[in-house]
C-alpha cells in the first residue's frame, strides 16, 4: 500500500485519537486500585461481648445525622433481624446462639479499599484520609454501589424524587472537629472502641489474648474484603451473629482491576489491527466489487 | 412507496424547512393493527415517565434495597446493547474485510444500532436516581476514572457518535446534500474502527460491572471472564437481531427493495447464520470450559444448576446446531427460528446476570418481580424506537438504493482509474 498524504492524515488522526482516548480512558489512578491504603485511619471496634443491647448508639446516630430519632426502650424490634435503612444509619440486632444472646451493631464497614468507592463513576462515594467512606451529592442515583459493596450497606430512597444515598458516614463531621463518631461517645459499655486502626487491631488482640475463653480467636474486619474500619469481636463463629464469612480477604476494586487494565491496551492495538487489516483488503475494492 | 421518495433541491433555509415539514407528515396508513396498539402503550408510557420523574422511582418499580437494578438495566441496557452488537460486526464485516455481500443490511444495522443505543441505553436516563447529574462524569464533576461504569457511560457517548457518523452520509443523501456527503463518507472508516474498538470494551465492561457482585451472583454464573462472556455473546445476539429485523424489514418494507436484493438476502441471512454457529459454539466451549476449570459442576444438580443448563444446552448448544443445520441445508426457516431462540437465550443471560441469578439465595417472596408500569415504560421505549425506525426507513435511503447522484459520482474517478491518468489519492472512495 502506499503511503500518500491522505491515507497518512487518516492514520495519524486515527492513531491520535486512539491514543488519546487510551489516556483519557486509562484508569488514570489505575495505582489507585492496586495501592495498599496504608492503614492509619480511624476505625472503630465492636465489642459484641460487651454490647447489651440498649440501642443508645441508634439513638445518638440518628440525633447526630438528622435521622428520625428511634424509640430506644421498644425492646419488639429484636424480634427479627433488621438491616440499616435510609433513615437508619446503625441498627443493633440480637441474635440467638450457642453461648446465649448477642446483641451486634451493624452499619457501613468503611472498608480499606471499598468497592462502592470503585464503582462510582463521578467519585461521590470516597474514602476519605480519616478512615470514613461518605457520599456527596453529585451522585447520579445510578446504584452501581449497591450491588458492588459486599456488605449491602448503601442504601437508595426509592420514593424521592431527590433521592440520595443513605449510610453512615463515620461522623465524618465530627470527625474532621476531632471528635469521636455520636455512637462511640453514646454507648454506656464502652463496647465501641474508637481509635487508629492499628491501634484497634491491638486492642481487640489483646482482648482476645488476655480472655481466650470468652472469645472466639478471630477480628472479623482484620482481613476480610481487604480490611474494614470497623472491627468485630465476639464470643461465637461469626456467621452466628448475622456476618457473611464467605466474602473472602481480595479487596473488591482488585476483581475489575484487570479489565480496567486492558482498556487503553485494546484502545490502541484494536485500532492499528483494524487499519491493518483495512489496508490490506484495499485492493479487492479497485478490481471488483461495487463501491456504495 | 417509491413514488413519494423525492429528490429535494434544497438550495437555501426556506427549502429545508419547507422539506422538512414536508416529511414530518405521516405516510402511509395510519390506523394500521401495529399502530392502534403500539399508541395506547407509547401514551401511558409517557404518563408513567412524568410519574416517575415526579415522584422517585419507588413510584413506578419494584425497585428495592436488595434489588436496587431491574429489568430498565437488566433488559433495557443489558439486552438492548448486546443486540446493537450488529452494528459494529458488520461494519467490521464489510469496512474492514470488505465483504460487498453483507453491504445491502449495513445501513439498516447501523441505524438500528444507533437507535438501540439511543433509546435502551436512553433507558438508563429514566433509571438514574439523580438524572440531572447525568452529565457529571463527561464534565469532570468529578471523573470516577476507576469505575467500570465510567468507561461504559463514556463509551455509549463516543459510540453513538461513532454511529451517527457512520449513519450521516444516509441523512446527507435524503436532503440532497451532495458536498456535505462526500465529507461525511470519508469519515465513515474512522467511525468504524474507533466504533469496533469502542464496541469491544463497553460489550465486555457491561459484563464487567458485575464483577464485584461476586458474593451476590450464583456461583455457576460468576466468573471472571464475565466480560470475555458478554463480548462473545454480543456477537451472536447481534448476528441474530440482524436476521430478526432484517427478516420483518424485508416483509414490511418490501415495496422500497429491489427485486435483485431481495434474492441476495437469503445468501445474506444464510452468512450470518454461519457467524452466529461460529460465535455459539465458541461460547458454548467457553462455558463449559469455564465450568470444568471451576470445579463446581455439583451445583448443578441445584435447582439453579438446572436452570443454567436450560440456558447453556437449550438456548446456546441447541441454536448453535440450529444454526449449522439450517446453514447445511440452507434453510431460511431454521436459522431463523434459531436465530429467535438465540435472542431469547441472551435475554435469559442479561436478566440472569442482573435478576434471576443475581442473590439467588433471597426467596421469591422477597424478590424483584418487574411492575407491570415497568414493563409498559419498557414497551414504550421500544415501539418509539420501532417508530422513530420506521419513520427514517421509509424517507431516507436505508433500505432502498441510493439517490442517482451518489452514483453518477462516484462513476466518474472510477473511469478515471481505467484510464490511469489521475494520481491515486484522488480515487480512493472510502
Amino acid at each position: 500500500m502506499e503511503i500518500n498524504r491522505r491515507s497518512f492524515l487518516k492514520i495519524f488522526g486515527i492513531g491520535m485519537a486512539g491514543a488519546f482516548s487510551g489516556g483519557l480512558l486509562l484508569p488514570k489512578n489505575s495505582v489507585g486500585v492496586t495501592k495498599n491504603v496504608e492503614p492509619e485511619f480511624y476505625g472503630i471496634l465492636v465489642d459484641t461481648t460487651r454490647c447489651v443491647g440498649c440501642r443508645s448508639c441508634e439513638a445518638a446516630c440518628a440525633e447526630a445525622n438528622h435521622l428520625p430519632i428511634p424509640d430506644i426502650s421498644d425492646q419488639s424490634v429484636f424480634e427479627k433481624e433488621r438491616k440499616t435503612s435510609t433513615t437508619q444509619w446503625t441498627v443493633v440486632n440480637r441474635y440467638e446462639t450457642e453461648k446465649g444472646e448477642v446483641f451486634v451493631k451493624r452499619q457501613c464497614m468503611h472498608c480499606n479499599q471499598p468497592g462502592c468507592v470503585a464503582a462510582c463513576l463521578v467519585k461521590a462515594m470516597e474514602k476519605r484520609k480519616e478512615g470514613p467512606v461518605t457520599w456527596d451529592t453529585n451522585c447520579m442515583g445510578c446504584r452501581y454501589c449497591m450491588p458492588s459493596c459486599p456488605f449491602e450497606i448503601p442504601k437508595f430512597e426509592f420514593q424521592s424524587a431527590n433521592p440520595k444515598i443513605q449510610k453512615c458516614n463515620m461522623c465524618w463531621e465530627r470527625l474532621k472537629k476531632g471528635e469521636k463518631p455520636a455512637c462511640v461517645e453514646a454507648c454506656p459499655e464502652g463496647a465501641l472502641f474508637f481509635g487508629l486502626r492499628r491501634e484497634i487491631i491491638h486492642e481487640a488482640n489483646r482482648r482476645i489474648y488476655q480472655k481466650p475463653n470468652d472469645y472466639f480467636p478471630h477480628i472479623y474486619g482484620e482481613h476480610e474484603v481487604g480490611g474494614t474500619g470497623y472491627l468485630y469481636i465476639s464470643k461465637v463463629p461469626f456467621e452466628q451473629i448475622g456476618f457473611r464469612t464467605d466474602l473472602g480477604t481480595t479487596p473488591y476494586p482488585e476483581f475489575t482491576k484487570g479489565f480496567l487494565y486492558s482498556v487503553p491496551l485494546v484502545l490502541l492495538l484494536w485500532p492499528s489491527f483494524l487499519i491493518g487489516v483495512n489496508a490490506l483488503t484495499k485492493r479487492e475494492e479497485h478490481k471488483g466489487g461495487r463501491i456504495k | 412507496m417509491n413514488e413519494n421518495v423525492v429528490n429535494p433541491e434544497i438550495r437555501n433555509l426556506k427549502d429545508f424547512f419547507y422539506f422538512i415539514r414536508k416529511e414530518l407528515r405521516p405516510k402511509g396508513k395510519i390506523f394500521t393493527p401495529f399502530n392502534i396498539i403500539s399508541f395506547p402503550i407509547i401514551l401511558l408510557g409517557a404518563a408513567l415517565v412524568i410519574i416517575r420523574l415526579l415522584k422517585g422511582l419507588g413510584s413506578v418499580t419494584n425497585l428495592s434495597q436488595e434489588f436496587p437494578w431491574g429489568i430498565w438495566i437488566g433488559f433495557d441496557v443489558m439486552v438492548g446493547v448486546a443486540f446493537a452488537g450488529g452494528a459494529y460486526i458488520l461494519t467490521f464485516v464489510v469496512y474492514i474485510l470488505r465483504q460487498e455481500k453483507y453491504h445491502p443490511v449495513v445501513r439498516a444495522t447501523v441505524l438500528n444500532g444507533f437507535l438501540a443505543y439511543v433509546f435502551y441505553a436512553g433507558a438508563i436516563f429514566l433509571d438514574l436516581g439523580r438524572w440531572w447529574n447525568i452529565v457529571n462524569p463527561i464534565i469532570g464533576n468529578k471523573f470516577g476514572v476507576n469505575s467500570v461504569l465510567f468507561l461504559v457511560s463514556w463509551h455509549f457517548l463516543l459510540y453513538m457518535i461513532s454511529l451517527f457518523i457512520e449513519f450521516s452520509p444516509t441523512i446527507a443523501e435524503w436532503l440532497g446534500l451532495k458536498r456535505i456527503r462526500r465529507i461525511l463518507t470519508t469519515l465513515t472508516i474512522g467511525a468504524v474502527i474507533f466504533g469496533i474498538a469502542l464496541s469491544t470494551l463497553h460489550q465486555s465492561g457491561l459484563g464487567a460491572l458485575f464483577l464485584m457482585a461476586k458474593d451476590k451472583i450464583h456461583p455457576l454464573w460468576y466468573t471472571e471472564f464475565i466480560p470475555v462472556l458478554f463480548f462473545v455473546s454480543s456477537v451472536f445476539a447481534g448476528l441474530s437481531m440482524v436476521i430478526f429485523e432484517g427478516t420483518i424489514s424485508h416483509k414490511v418494507f418490501s415495496n422500497q427493495i429491489d427485486p435483485e436484493h431481495h434474492e441476495s438476502f437469503n445468501q445474506i441471512l444464510i452468512g450470518l447464520g454461519k457467524g452466529c454457529a461460529g460465535a455459539l459454539f465458541v461460547y458454548f466451549f467457553m462455558k463449559i470450559l469455564i465450568l470444568i476449570h471451576s470445579k463446581q459442576w455439583t451445583l448443578l444438580a441445584t435447582p439453579m444448576g438446572t436452570w443454567y443448563l436450560i440456558e447453556v444446552i437449550g438456548l446456546v448448544l441447541l441454536p448453535c446446531m440450529l444454526f449449522f443445520h439450517g446453514v447445511r441445508y440452507q434453510n431460511l426457516t431454521v436459522i431463523k427460528m434459531a436465530a429467535i431462540i438465540t435472542m431469547l437465550g441472551v435475554i435469559i443471560n442479561r436478566l440472569n446476570y442482573s435478576i434471576i441469578a443475581y442473590k439467588w439465595y433471597v426467596p421469591l417472596s422477597q424478590r424483584y418481580i418487574p411492575s407491570w408500569m415497568e414493563i409498559v415504560i419498557t414497551l414504550a421505549i421500544i415501539f418509539t424506537e420501532v417508530w422513530v425506525f420506521r419513520w427514517i426507513v421509509n424517507r431516507m435511503p436505508v433500505l432502498r438504493e441510493s439517490p442517482e447522484w451518489v452514483y453518477e459520482e462516484k462513476t466518474l474517478p472510477k473511469e478515471i482509474i481505467i484510464r490511469k491518468e489521475v494520481p491515486k489519492w484522488k480515487a480512493s472512495v472510502m
